[in-house]
Formats: C-alpha cells, sequence, structure tokens
C-alpha cells in the first residue's frame, strides 16, 4: 500500500475523488475488485491503465454510482456516493447517443432532464459543441457522424452539463488511429481551460502517458493499484515533440515491463 | 420471477393461468369456457380416435409437404438474390408485397384452380411461408463478410462450390431463422387453408365441432394444435440458438 | 447505358411487365376455364370502380379491420411496454403471448362465431386475436433489450424512470415496435378477409365469394387484386408514419 501513499504526497492539488478499501463481488460471486483504494487529484487527469480483467471499467462505474459497491466508500468532494449525481459525468465507451436525436439535442441532453428550458439548454450545448469542434454540425443526426464525431458529441454533453469529476471510460477504443490522436491533442487542450478532474479508463500505453497528469497502475488476480506513475512531460513542446521525447518513451517501455508479464 | 428467493422459470405462469381457467370454468361464466379439467379429460378421449388420428395425419401431410416445397424453392432463391443484384431487384418487390398481402384472399383462387383438396391446403401452406424463408435467406447472404466471399473466390471455388460450400454455410443463421418463422407461419396457413376448404382434415372436425356446439371437443382439439405448434416453434428456436456462436464470430 | 438497365426502377417495371405477361400468356392457353387473363381482370377491375360495386363494399371491410387494429396497436404496445418495464407482468404475460404467437389462432374463429354471433363483433374479434400476439411481443422484446449503456447514460445524467421510459427506451424500441405493428396490419387483413369469407360474406369476401359463385372469375380476380394492392398501400403508409413521428434521423437518410 506504500504507492497510495506515494499518490498523496506528490499529489500536489486537493483531493476530488476517494476510494476506500472498496470491493466489488458481482452476483455469482465474481470479485472484480478487492480492497482497493485509490485518490484523485482535482483539475488533473488520472488514468485507469491495465490488462482486461484489473476491474478498470467497474471502478469507473462505481464512482459513477451506475453500480453499487459490496464494502468501503467512494466520495467525491467529500460527499459519499449513493447513485449518479449532478457533480459527476460520464463518457461512453460506444457513445451512448440517441440516434433519433440530433447533435445539439444530444449534447443538451443531460440538461434536458434537469428540466433546463429549451433555449438555454440549447445555448450551452451550442457553446461546447464549439468547443468540442463540431460548429456547424448541431443539426445532423449521429449515423451521419464519424466514430471520433460521435464520441466528441459525447464529451460536450459531459462537459455541457459543469460537473466536476468527467468519468470517462475508453473513450477512444472505437475511434480510429489518426482520429484518436487528433482527439486526444483536443482532450489536452479541454483539460487545460475547463479546470476539472478527468477519471480516464484506457488499455493504451501511448494514450495514458500522452494524456495523464498521473496514471494508475491496475493489475488483475486480485484487482489492486499495483503502481502510480506520474509522467513528467513538458507539456509546453508539441505534440508530435512530445511522442518522440525520450522521457515519454521510457515511461512507455517501463509500464510495457509491468504489465507484459499479464499478458498471454 | 422470484418466489421466496427461488427463481421461478417464466413458462411456469401458465400453470397460473390454467389455473385461473379452471376456476372460470367452474364458475360456468360463460358457454365458451368450460373448465379446463374437462377439456384435458375429452382430450384424452378424443385424440386416439379414429376420426381425429385421421384428421391429424392429413395436416401432418400437408404440412410437411408445403414447408418442404417452401424451404426448397425459398432457400435457393433467397441465395440467388443475395448474390445477383438484377434478380434482386426484380423480386424483391414482388417478396415484400406477399409478405404483407392478405394471403387468405388468395385462398379461393386456389380453390377454384386445385379443387376442395389436400393440393390447395399444401398450395395455402407454401403461400403462407415461403416468403420469409427468401427474405431471410437473403438477408443472411447479404451479410456474409466481404473477406469470406474473396476467400472463395481467391480459391477458384466454382459457382456451385462457392453456393454449396460457402454461401448456405455463412448464412445459415439467418436460414435456420427463416425456417423458423416459415414453420410458424406454415402452421398457421395449413389451419387457415383447412378451414376454408372444411371438408379435409381439422377443418372438418372444426365444422362438426362447432355446429354441434361441442366446446370441450373444440378447446381439446385446439389444444392439441397450440401445443404441437409451440413445441415446434421452441425446438426451431433451440435449433437456431446452437448455430448462434456463428453470428456472433461475424460481427 | 448499362447503369440504365440494372437501375432499380427499370428491372422493377420489367419484372412487373414479365409477370403480368406470364399472366396473360396463361390466361390465354387457357390453363383452367377459371383462370381469366390479366388484360381480362384489369377490364374486370375497371368496370367495378367506375360502376361504384367496388366502393360500396370497402366500407364494410374496413369497418372492422380498423376497429381490430386500433384496438390491437393500442392495447398491444401497452401491454408489451408494460411487460418489457414491469418483471411480475412479464412472468404472468409473456408465456401466454410466445405460446398465442406460433399459435395458429384463426382455429379460435368458429369458437368467436359461436359465441358473438355472425355479426362485427366476431369480425373485430377475429382482426384482434389474429394482429395482437406479434404487435404485444414485438413491443416487449424491444423494451426489455434497450440497450444498456443507453440507460446508464439516462441515469448518469440523473434521468428519472420516467424520463428514461419517455425519452430513451421508447424511442429507441420504436423500430421494432413499427416492424411488430406492420406485422401485425398484415396479420389483420389477413383475419379480417378469413372473417368475411368464414363467418358471413361481407365486403370484399362478399365481391370473391359471389363471383367466384356466379362463375364471373373476371370479376373474382379483380376484387382479390384490389384488396392485395390495397393492403399494400396501407402498410407501406404505416412504415411512413413512423419517419415522421419517431425517428428523424431516418428522414434524414432517405
Amino acid at each position: 500500500m506504500s504507492t497510495t501513499a506515494e499518490a498523496v504526497s506528490t499529489a500536489t492539488s486537493p483531493i476530488a475523488v476517494e476510494v476506500e478499501q472498496v470491493s466489488k463481488i458481482y452476483p455469482g460471486g465474481v470479485e472484480a475488485l478487492h480492497d482497493m483504494t485509490i485518490q484523485f487529484p482535482k483539475g488533473q487527469l488520472t488514468s485507469l491503465l491495465g490488462p482486461s480483467g484489473c476491474g478498470k471499467t467497474t471502478l469507473l462505474k462505481i464512482i459513477a454510482g451506475l453500480l453499487p459497491l459490496t464494502t468501503g466508500r467512494v466520495t467525491v468532494n467529500g460527499v459519499e456516493v449513493t447513485g449518479p449525481g449532478e457533480e459527476r459525468a460520464f463518457v461512453f465507451q460506444d457513445f451512448a447517443l440517441m440516434p433519433w436525436a440530433s447533435v445539439l439535442r444530444n449534447a443538451a441532453f443531460g440538461l434536458e432532464l434537469r428540466g433546463v428550458p429549451k433555449s438555454e439548454r440549447n445555448a450551452i450545448a451550442e457553446k461546447y459543441i464549439e468547443a468540442v469542434g463540431l460548429k456547424g454540425y448541431e443539426n445532423l443526426y449521429p449515423h451521419e457522424l464519424s466514430g471520433g464525431m460521435r464520441q466528441r458529441v459525447g464529451l460536450a454533453r459531459a462537459l455541457a452539463v459543469d460537473a466536476d469529476v468527467l468519468l470517462m471510460d475508453e473513450p477512444f477504443s472505437a475511434v480510429d488511429e489518426q482520429t484518436r490522436r487528433k482527439f486526444q491533442e483536443d482532450l489536452l487542450d479541454v483539460i487545460k481551460e475547463e479546470g476539472k478532474t478527468f477519471i480516464f479508463v484506457t488499455h493504451s500505453i501511448e494514450e495514458a502517458v500522452y494524456v495523464s497528469h498521473s496514471i494508475a497502475l491496475l493489475l488483475p488476480r486480485p484487482s489492486r493499484v499495483s503502481e502510480i506513475i506520474r509522467p513528467d512531460i513538458d507539456r509546453s513542446i508539441s505534440p508530435d515533440a512530445i511522442r518522440r521525447d525520450p522521457v515519454y518513451l521510457d515511461i512507455v517501455e517501463r509500464i510495457w515491463q509491468g504489465l507484459r508479464s499479464y499478458v498471454e | 420471477m422470484k418466489i421466496f428467493g427461488i427463481k421461478i422459470p417464466m413458462m411456469a405462469s401458465l400453470i397460473f393461468w390454467a389455473i385461473l381457467w379452471e376456476i372460470v370454468g367452474q364458475l360456468e361464466l360463460s358457454i365458451l369456457l368450460p373448465p379446463f379439467s374437462h377439456i384435458i379429460i375429452r382430450l384424452v378421449e378424443i385424440v386416439p380416435t379414429k376420426m381425429f388420428m385421421d384428421a391429424f395425419l392429413v395436416t401432418a401431410q400437408c404440412f410437411l409437404a408445403g414447408i418442404a416445397i417452401a424451404i426448397t424453392l425459398g432457400i435457393p432463391i433467397g441465395v440467388l438474390m443475395g448474390r445477383s443484384i438484377v434478380i434482386d431487384r426484380m423480386l424483391l418487390p414482388w417478396v415484400n408485397m406477399f409478405l404483407s398481402a392478405p394471403l387468405t384472399a388468395l385462398v379461393p383462387v386456389l380453390m377454384t384452380l386445385f379443387g376442395f383438396g389436400m393440393k390447395t391446403i399444401i398450395l395455402t401452406t407454401v403461400l403462407f411461408a415461403i416468403w420469409i424463408i427468401v427474405l431471410d435467406a437473403r438477408a443472411g447472404v447479404k451479410n456474409i463478410t466481404p473477406s469470406l466471399i474473396d476467400m472463395a473466390k481467391s480459391f477458384q471455388a466454382s459457382y456451385w462450390q462457392a453456393f454449396t460450400k460457402v454461401y448456405v454455410w455463412a448464412a445459415l443463421p439467418e436460414i435456420l431463422a427463416g425456417m423458423r418463422l416459415g414453420c410458424i407461419r406454415a402452421v398457421k396457413g395449413v389451419i387457415i387453408g383447412q378451414l376454408l376448404v372444411s371438408v379435409v382434415g381439422f377443418g372438418r372436425l372444426f365444422e362438426l365441432y362447432s355446429s354441434n356446439f361441442l366446446m370441450e371437443h373444440m378447446w381439446a382439439l385446439l389444444f392439441v394444435l397450440f401445443f404441437f405448434a409451440f413445441i415446434l416453434a421452441e425446438g426451431l428456436g433451440l435449433l437456431e440458438r446452437k448455430f448462434e456462436y456463428y453470428a456472433a464470430e461475424r460481427h | 447505358m448499362k447503369s440504365f438497365f440494372t437501375h432499380p426502377l427499370t428491372l422493377r417495371v420489367i419484372s412487373v411487365v414479365i409477370v403480368f405477361s406470364f399472366w396473360e400468356y396463361l390466361g390465354r392457353i387457357p390453363i383452367s376455364p377459371a383462370f381469366p387473363t390479366f388484360l381480362e381482370t384489369m377490364a374486370a377491375l375497371w368496370e367495378m370502380i367506375t360502376d361504384g360495386s367496388m366502393a360500396a363494399v370497402y366500407p364494410a371491410t374496413f369497418q372492422p379491420l380498423l376497429i381490430g387494429l386500433f384496438i390491437s396497436s393500442f392495447f398491444g404496445i401497452a401491454c408489451g411496454i408494460f411487460m418489457g418495464l414491469n418483471h411480475r407482468a412479464e412472468w404472468f404475460g409473456a408465456p401466454v403471448f410466445i405460446v398465442l404467437q406460433s399459435a395458429p389462432l384463426a382455429a379460435l374463429i368458429p369458437l368467436l362465431t359461436f359465441a358473438y354471433g355472425i355479426g362485427l363483433t366476431s369480425k373485430v374479434l377475429t382482426v384482434c386475436i389474429m394482429s395482437m400476439p406479434v404487435i404485444v411481443l414485438n413491443a416487449y422484446s424491444a423494451v426489455r433489450h434497450t440497450p444498456v449503456t443507453m440507460i446508464e447514460m439516462g441515469a448518469s445524467y440523473l434521468g428519472s424512470r420516467w424520463q428514461i421510459v419517455m425519452k430513451i427506451v421508447i424511442p429507441a424500441a420504436s423500430p421494432v415496435i413499427y416492424a411488430g405493428l406492420r406485422l401485425g396490419a398484415a396479420m389483420g387483413f389477413i383475419g379480417a378477409i378469413l372473417a368475411e369469407l368464414l363467418i358471413t360474406p361481407t365486403g370484399i369476401g362478399d365481391l370473391i365469394t359471389y363471383n367466384q359463385s356466379i362463375a364471373e372469375y373476371a370479376k373474382m380476380y379483380a376484387a382479390i387484386f384490389s384488396i392485395m394492392v390495397f393492403a399494400v398501400i396501407f402498410i407501406e403508409i404505416l412504415e411512413r408514419t413512423e419517419y415522421i413521428f419517431f425517428r428523424p434521423d431516418k428522414r434524414v437518410s432517405q
């Protein structure tokens, strides 16, 4: 558990989300999480990285309040999680856009469910549609967009409700490689501008190193946090320079060495 | 549903409905609903009679002949439609039309052309079953992964080889689904045919029971029909699920 | 030039011409004295339309059909959605409709006639029993199989149960519900004609059986032709309404 202590000591900002000794046993007896403790600092992006079966999506859904936990507790801004809440917004792996609704209505849907009047919620949604680079696409339907653009709508929907914490479940796994790179770069801008806390599930080492302030390395059987890595990359240089930066490449290599024994 | 933490299979609720039926029947609320138990007793009584068995055999013959014709014609037509865009565009409007057309209106035509016998009933069965079989076989072939077709071509399969060794098998999940739906429709077709022809098979029994107001006999007959139709549909559904891994692999 | 011959519309016209020419040819052999040619049938159809005999019978056919379809759609969809949302209702209701869907319910017609006579009620009920099971089961399974992430999405953005059902579950289910309505309408037409042929000849069924009995085969075929065309158009219109009311996205792609 020394790694957790390290996270606390190196974290420069206050804690937004705190997971304390959480276990999750699915009906049928499968243990997805075992006594997991981890903290997520405010205003930063923390990745949950690990091989499949390490429980990273389960943990994210527990934080989101979509799954009940078996034991332990999760607090967001000091308040215990008992279900979904206004201070958290979720970005789905398969986008979860409504095919019958336009980009604008999809982006405004979180606000629609909260009963925000139509003109007001559309104005907010339009602002975020622009922020994610989809200005001019407001009246198209999801099936007319590419995978990357659909996920931008999903991100705009999450930003529009103005939650403190954004939970992203492998948001780029259904997006092709070129689009994904551009999207990752844009995500860094959004993080800088919005100053929100991001929790990001991924199975791509490069992606985690590129976008994260810190990476929680999760290992399976039993599911646990094995290490917290803080990629100390100079983000002022250009995206392409980062990808060639020796520090970046070293961290990618180090994580791969740690994970390779878990890959068949 | 769970009672005291024990999961009770869904089909068990039919027992509940049977009990409810018995109660309503015992109360003699409607001449239409004799008690469930009386129907079962009557069922045991009439099923072994020669008249019933004859009617059953005629129905089974018509059904099997009809579904056999529908399958042997329907699958090749569907596969052809899936492979050839010209054939597809020429036939698809007709298939869609017959799928939603009131086929009962065609039975009088069959009766004038083929008489009041088994031929008309078999053709009615074919007419009810074939269109969905064609449509599903077509959909199955259209869903084949293009690389599988390229594979057959790159290994220089002849058209016949490609048809029998690749297309039919690759489209199997949809073809089976079509056959199941076709069978369900065929059961309806064979009964509707007999109701309208009304001098052979169960058609004659319907006529006999309803003109003599034999409610219990009527229900007993209906139960036998419903039972066989259900077993057939579920059995084919089971077969279909066995091949589901096929479809799962494709996506 | 090649694209003109493989154009869908060209091929459709060619296919219709081939089928009707073949019909004409079979009628001229003739394969049976009871088999009129295509042109004779069309002439009879024109005659029946212009002398008003067609217009006189259609209301009688449509009355039980529309009442029956309305009842089955309204109660069928409500019942199906309820079963899809409520586990207890599912446990009690779903098996009954699963059995009824595979059952040849046309066999109930003699019972209905016995109980309700030869009037409108029996015919409406015939339409209902034929069309209801498929409508119920489609609505039920569509609601039951709403994509899980869509519901999670609604929950994570704090949608109430009512909001999730109205804004997510029902629109997501609407294509399958409509497919059920289409199949139900087709079965309803089958039932309506069956009732007219079996219970008492009225409407278009009367036109068919009467002309058959006096050996006016061209007129009999014309009546059948007209009801088939009518059914197809009716179901086509039904399909269009889905795009208008529920799925604007499909209208865009058309």
